[in-house]
């Protein structure tokens, strides 16, 4: 059984910085194209700023660098908060992140792996955890003690794949597979009316390690991540509380936040909030 | 390269293309549904969480306690629709067409078309109206479906041809799946066309060359037509909106009085319009050189529908080459 992963101590206030240069970075994004899901991205923004900052094992100049840590981005929508996780870990020139949803770019509205650090394709909702159980079996064969972390949405928890790859976790014994659970109360249509709840305990059941955080606490966050590093058997699986559009009030306000236009008037104000909440 | 011109952004919620200078009608799949359900209390509808952008919530609203979001779940979506049906239900059911076909294909093969549930599809955003890219665009969704017994399947031209549609699949017995055309779909067709369950449409006469098209690609024949006319070609236009059955007749007798054809789809070349007309032609015995425009086999790139068209060659330029210079 491979040694339970060991890092440093968080910086937790450093990773906050991270988190909230993401944020700033999904702004300048939206300002290019003025719409887009800026909502959820800065919802799940301190959770990859936790996983790339502090969890993660990767080196962005050898992507396909077999030892690395897996991140897969489930939800292929929440791609702005990819790229900009992916400008600020190197994997991408940050001058590029203009180009985000325009013709002929490398950074799709939504994830396809023609680009560096996307492990998989992801629009097509429900992909994600059954391939991260296929990973974490690969890796298992090959006796690589990476690990593999996969991001969905509450949404996609509708989806009957996705409790299909739940019971293979658990069937196979995954513990280096660690599932990240954003839920933020929304889908395309509007709030969640699907009886998704209670997740975490439908995650226990069906035999995954499972705790339940708010997910934009960054203290919490890397005390949950740390406490998934168990090799234990079992798959964990942590529930992210978070709030659509976090760091800015008035979009956090936004009754249909799925796609959110941001007009020219407001793109100044916005951005004035994020730094106010910031301060 | 990436372009950054405000026109090349893509359109999150997929607008439709040339609408300058044309008449449009807002969301006519949904407001003639919910007009359709005061008259018909069996009809129900369903979405998976694509309401809002499948245009079905004027029959949300119209009817909440005949409506149902079963969220993001296209192969429940399909059974549950099938399972109303078999209670005497009419079961009209939304999602973008990508998925019902990839994801729930056996559902609708088999809880669908198989047991002859009054199951009416109506798939959003058909081929390359999507701009999200490979994940997003049905483009072998015509195929996939071709090969389910029982089913019927239709790709409505425009706003004026869907409205009827509608109200046609009702008294279609059995499973039907539709391309649906949302948002502001262009009105191209004439006020009196008709649209006939299982049979073609003459829409324009012509001599030496023929246009056969389905769905919106036959407003850009159309076009492409009245456009061609400067450069000496009278091309005719036959529309097939019913793609299965097939109108093998329809088809044959209108290739025959030309002496070449074009073929125009938003769908790959192979599998769908073009690979029925040439077995219809084959099978007759009607040979004639045929231009196909379609995607090529792949997978398609994100971007505008203006950018996708001209670059996999499907845009109004490429159907007025093919009439002009036969290339
Ligand atoms: C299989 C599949 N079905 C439908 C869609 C269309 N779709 C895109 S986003 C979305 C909502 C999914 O819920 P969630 O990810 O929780 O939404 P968000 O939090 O981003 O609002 C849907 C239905 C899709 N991309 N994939």
């Amino acid at each position: 059984m491979p040694a339970t992963t060991t890092l440093p101590a968080p910086d937790v206030a450093a990773l906050e910085d991270r988190a909230h240069a993401l944020r700033r970075s999904m702004m300048e994004m939206t300002r290019g194209k003025g719409e887009g899901y800026i909502a959820q991205g800065l919802g799940i923004a301190d959770c990859l700023a936790a996983l790339y900052f502090h969890e993660l094992r990767y080196d962005p100049a050898r992507p396909d660098w077999p030892d690395r840590d897996r991140f897969l981005l489930s939800t292929g929508h929440y791609s702005i908060a990819m790229y900009a996780v992916l400008a600020e870990a190197g994997y991408l020139d940050p001058d590029e992140l203009p180009t985000y949803g325009l013709n002929g770019s490398r950074l799709p509205m939504s994830t396809f792996d023609v680009t560096p650090g996307v492990e998989i394709v992801g629009g097509s909702l429900g992909h994600g955890l059954g391939q991260a159980v296929g990973m974490a079996l690969g890796l298992r064969i090959d006796g690589r003690d990476s690990r593999v972390f996969c991001e969905l949405s509450d949404g996609e928890l509708d989806e009957g794949s996705t409790w299909e790859a739940a019971m293979g976790g658990a069937t196979f014994g995954c513990d280096n597979l660690v599932a990240l659970i954003d839920c933020n109360g929304i889908q395309a249509d509007g709030p969640v009316t699907v009886a998704i709840e209670p997740v975490a305990d439908k995650f226990t059941a069906f035999g995954w390690d499972t705790q339940e955080i708010d997910g934009n606490d960054m203290a919490a966050l890397v005390a949950a991540l740390e406490a998934a590093r168990s090799r234990d058997g079992k798959p964990k699986a942590i529930v992210l509380r978070t709030t659509p559009g976090f760091g800015v009030p008035t979009l956090m306000g936004r009754p249909r936040a799925h796609f959110v236009r941001v007009g020219d008037d407001e793109w100044a104000d916005f951005m004035a909030e994020l730094e106010a909440d910031r301060g | 390269m990436a372009e950054t011109s405000v026109f090349g952004q893509t359109r999150g919620m997929g607008e439709l293309i040339d609408l300058d200078g044309k008449e449009t009608d807002l969301a006519p799949f949904g407001n003639e549904l919910a007009e359709l359900g005061r008259e018909r209390p069996e009809i129900v509808g369903l979405t998976a969480d694509m309401g809002r952008y499948s245009d079905i919530l004027p029959f949300r609203d119209a009817h909440p306690d005949r409506f149902f979001n079963v969220g993001m779940a296209e192969q429940n979506l399909v059974m549950a629709a099938a399972g109303l049906a078999k209670t005497g239900k009419i079961a009209y059911c939304t999602t973008y067409s990508v998925f019902v076909t990839r994801r729930a294909y056996d559902f609708v093969a088999i809880a669908g078309a198989h047991s002859k549930a009054d199951v009416k599809i109506f798939a959003g955003m058909p081929g390359l109206t999507n701009g999200y890219g490979a994940t997003h665009q049905a483009t072998e969704d015509l195929n996939m479906m071709r090969g389910i017994a029982d089913l019927t399947i239709i790709d409505p031209c425009d706003a004026t041809e869907l409205r009827q549609v509608v109200r046609a699949v009702a008294d279609i017995p059995g499973t039907v799946y539709v391309r649906l055309l949302r948002g502001k779909v262009p009105i191209e067709l004439p006020p009196d066309y008709r649209f006939v369950p299982g049979r073609a449409a003459l829409l324009r006469d012509g001599t030496g060359v023929g246009v056969i098209s389905t769905g919106y690609m036959t407003a850009r024949a159309l076009d492409a037509a009245r456009a061609s006319l400067s450069s000496g070609v009278d091309a005719g236009v036959l529309h097939v909106p019913t793609i299965k059955p097939f109108d093998t007749a329809a088809v044959v007798e209108f290739a025959s009085r030309f002496d070449r054809i074009v073929v125009a789809e938003n769908h790959k070349k192979t599998g769908g319009l073009a690979s029925l007309v040439t077995e219809a032609l084959y099978d007759a015995g009607v040979l004639r050189p045929m231009i196909r425009i379609g995607l090529d086999d792949g997978f398609f790139e994100c971007g505008s529908q203006e950018y996708l068209e001209a670059k996999y060659g499907v845009d109004l330029p490429r159907v007025v080459r093919a009439l002009v210079d036969g290339t």
